[in-house]
């Protein structure tokens, strides 16, 4: 099911690519060019073939690791994509880690005591959370720590682990936090859905400690749906990294492509949407390969599956 | 039988708003949303009425003498870095992103619905063509999507409505088919098709009066997403251009002076927040009311 569909992203997004107003020949070689000139460009890059003709040429390269060459500088955009992705994989992961280290404990507690206190403001600051935009949230955080208290730098990666550490605080927090806030909300109603069953009654009648009731039998029944919510929010975090990349000027693949976006590259934003959307499809494919770990009943079912299915062929 | 239909609808719409009632919360959002649309009308108003003179002089007119000047008692919000009364300013925002936010969802709300109940009521290989090439866009994250597509197409306030709209049709496609599915089996479906109902008329009178809770509280949750995206593309200069007021623009010219004065990068994404949150809470508390099932 994933090839088609990513066979259907890379055909949409170079439909869309293929709309931009303009001559791809002009941009690359100037104003001052002659006509005979552009029109050689134009057979050059295949522009006087139909768009399907395009697309599958494109493809063919895709497949090799060639995204063709970028207009602005006419280095290899597979090569700079390849470049920045390690520092927004980097960014990403860090921004999930902040989201399941503050969500998933937060979400538990107010789950355990719901309609307390605690449960009250933490529904309330997650509420705010989801509704901030996460731009703002950066501006804010980058305000504070790094212009009035100095603690944390604002602009670019640092060098070293304790550098690049330090200059991951912000951009990670200002990523991860409307995930986070997701987080809180699905881990706690997720778990309110396990937490009154009969079978969480039968843990602690047989005498287990609370702490071994909520991580063995609750969380782990009510982990699912916070993986799904997880996975969906990878998307947008893809998205949020290109705002967050230009507030702190992190030299990642979202800044790449709004820089590209800015200077008419128009092979270099395909090939950085491309990447990101098949990153994004991975990451689905591997949550849907999680669940199959996290509840051994969707397990048995592909076995299941297996099974008849052979016992067909042999009937 | 018909005068019957009505009242069974007035005693659930009813039944509904008597549940919302309760909710302080999703009340209080719903105010806070009502005083802003109203706020965005009157705006729209003022300006027709004293032909942008108001807009003109206040809102984008530049005093670069008192730029960045912090919050007084003439200018509660302060000015920004070209003299402008951020207060004004923010007040003439409110239309863009409200509007905007929902002009894009009223959009992928209709083709949605028509993609979706097409999907869901004829089923086998239209359902598969429809739903796959939502699976396709569905595999794309909304804010790349709609970046794709205002780079190529260009920044322009139709092009930015076309690219969220775009974005969230397949959402849209997809609630409506999966209650499609579970009503076009029933009984009073296959009366009307008994009694000769053509089948756009089984899906508009009949399919779709019965699915709109799902796709209310989605297009509620929708415009909040959608005005988060426009302020996005705005901060990336993919959006509202200025000298148009608009939040996530006026946060975008904010970023370089936020040295020198800190309001003018607090209060526009302030104003951003109290919108979202507003309709995140109503949305919350319209899907508690119109299904009560689903609180926990």
């Amino acid at each position: 099911m994933m090839i088609p569909v990513l066979l259907g992203v890379t055909f949409i997004v170079f439909f869309i690519m293929s709309l931009t107003p303009g001559d791809p020949a002009a941009i690359i070689l100037g104003d001052q060019a002659s006509a005979e000139s552009l029109a050689q460009k134009r057979i050059e890059l295949g522009l006087d073939k139909p768009l399907l003709v395009r697309y599958a040429s494109y493809m063919g390269n895709l497949f090799r690791g060639d995204l063709g060459l970028s207009y602005r500088n006419q280095l290899s955009v597979a090569e700079q994509v390849w470049d920045k992705f390690p520092n927004t994989a980097i960014l990403a992961i860090a921004g999930i880690l902040v989201a399941l280290l503050i969500g998933i404990p937060v979400g538990i507690l107010s789950a355990k005591k719901q309609y307390t206190f605690m449960d009250n403001s933490s529904m309330v600051l997650s509420l705010i959370g989801v509704s901030m935009p996460n731009f703002w949230l950066g501006l804010l955080l980058s305000l504070l720590f790094a212009l009035k208290l100095g603690w944390l730098p604002s602009q670019g990666m640092g060098s070293g682990f304790f550098g690049l550490l330090r200059s991951l605080v912000l951009p990670a927090l200002t990523l991860g936090t409307g995930v986070a806030a997701t987080v809180v909300r699905m881990t706690r109603s997720s778990m309110l859905e396990v937490i009154r069953q009969d079978y969480i009654s039968t843990a602690r009648a047989k005498g287990i400690t609370e702490k071994q009731v909520t991580n063995k039998h609750m969380l782990k029944n009510a982990l699912i749906p916070i993986v799904t919510a997880v996975g969906l929010q990878f998307g947008h975090l893809l998205g949020g990294a290109m705002l967050t990349e230009t507030i702190f000027s992190w030299p990642g693949l979202g800044r790449l492509m709004v820089d590209s976006i800015t200077s008419k590259d128009i092979p270099m934003v395909l090939g950085a949407v491309i990447f990101m959307a098949v990153m994004f499809s991975f990451v689905n494919l591997l949550v849907d390969i999680l669940y199959a770990f996290l509840d051994p009943r969707i397990k048995s079912q592909y076995k299941g599956k297996k099974a008849a299915a052979k016992k067909e062929v042999f009937a | 039988m018909k005068t019957a239909d009505a009242k069974k609808q007035r005693t659930l719409s009813a039944e509904t708003w008597r549940r919302f009632k309760k909710n302080k919360l999703a009340l209080s959002g719903m105010i806070v949303l009502l005083a802003l649309v109203l706020i965005a009308l009157s705006t729209i108003v003022i300006d027709l009425v004293t032909d942008n003179a108001i807009y003109n002089n206040k809102v984008i007119k530049q005093n670069l003498r008192l730029r960045l000047q912090g919050p007084s008692k003439d200018h509660i919000f302060g000015l920004d870095e070209f003299g402008r009364d951020i207060f004004m300013r923010m007040i003439w925002a409110v239309r863009y992103s409200l509007f905007m936010g929902t002009i894009a969802i009223a959009l992928s709300t209709i083709v949605g619905v028509i993609l979706g109940s097409i999907a869901g009521y004829y089923g086998k290989v239209t359902d598969n063509i429809i739903m796959r090439f939502m699976d396709v866009l569905l595999a794309i994250p909304s804010m790349l999507l709609a970046t794709a597509i205002v780079a190529a197409l260009g920044t322009s306030l139709t092009n930015v409505l076309i690219a969220i709209a775009i974005s969230y049709v397949p959402t849209f496609a997809r609630t409506v088919r999966a209650s499609v599915l579970t009503i076009k089996d029933q009984e009073f479906i296959e009366a009307a098709r008994a009694i000769g109902a053509s089948d756009l008329r089984i899906i508009f009178k009949y399919i779709l009066p019965n699915s709109m809770a799902p796709l209310i509280v989605q297009a509620t949750l929708g415009v909040a997403g959608a005005i988060l995206s426009i302020a996005g593309l705005s901060f990336l200069g993919l959006g509202i251009q200025p000298p148009t007021p608009e939040w996530g623009s006026m946060l975008s010219s904010a970023r370089s002076y936020i040295r020198e004065g800190w309001h003018i990068t607090v209060i526009p994404g302030l104003g951003i927040m109290i919108t979202i949150l507003a309709l995140n809470v109503m949305g919350d508390g319209l899907r508690d009311a119109l299904d009560p099932r689903l609180k926990n």
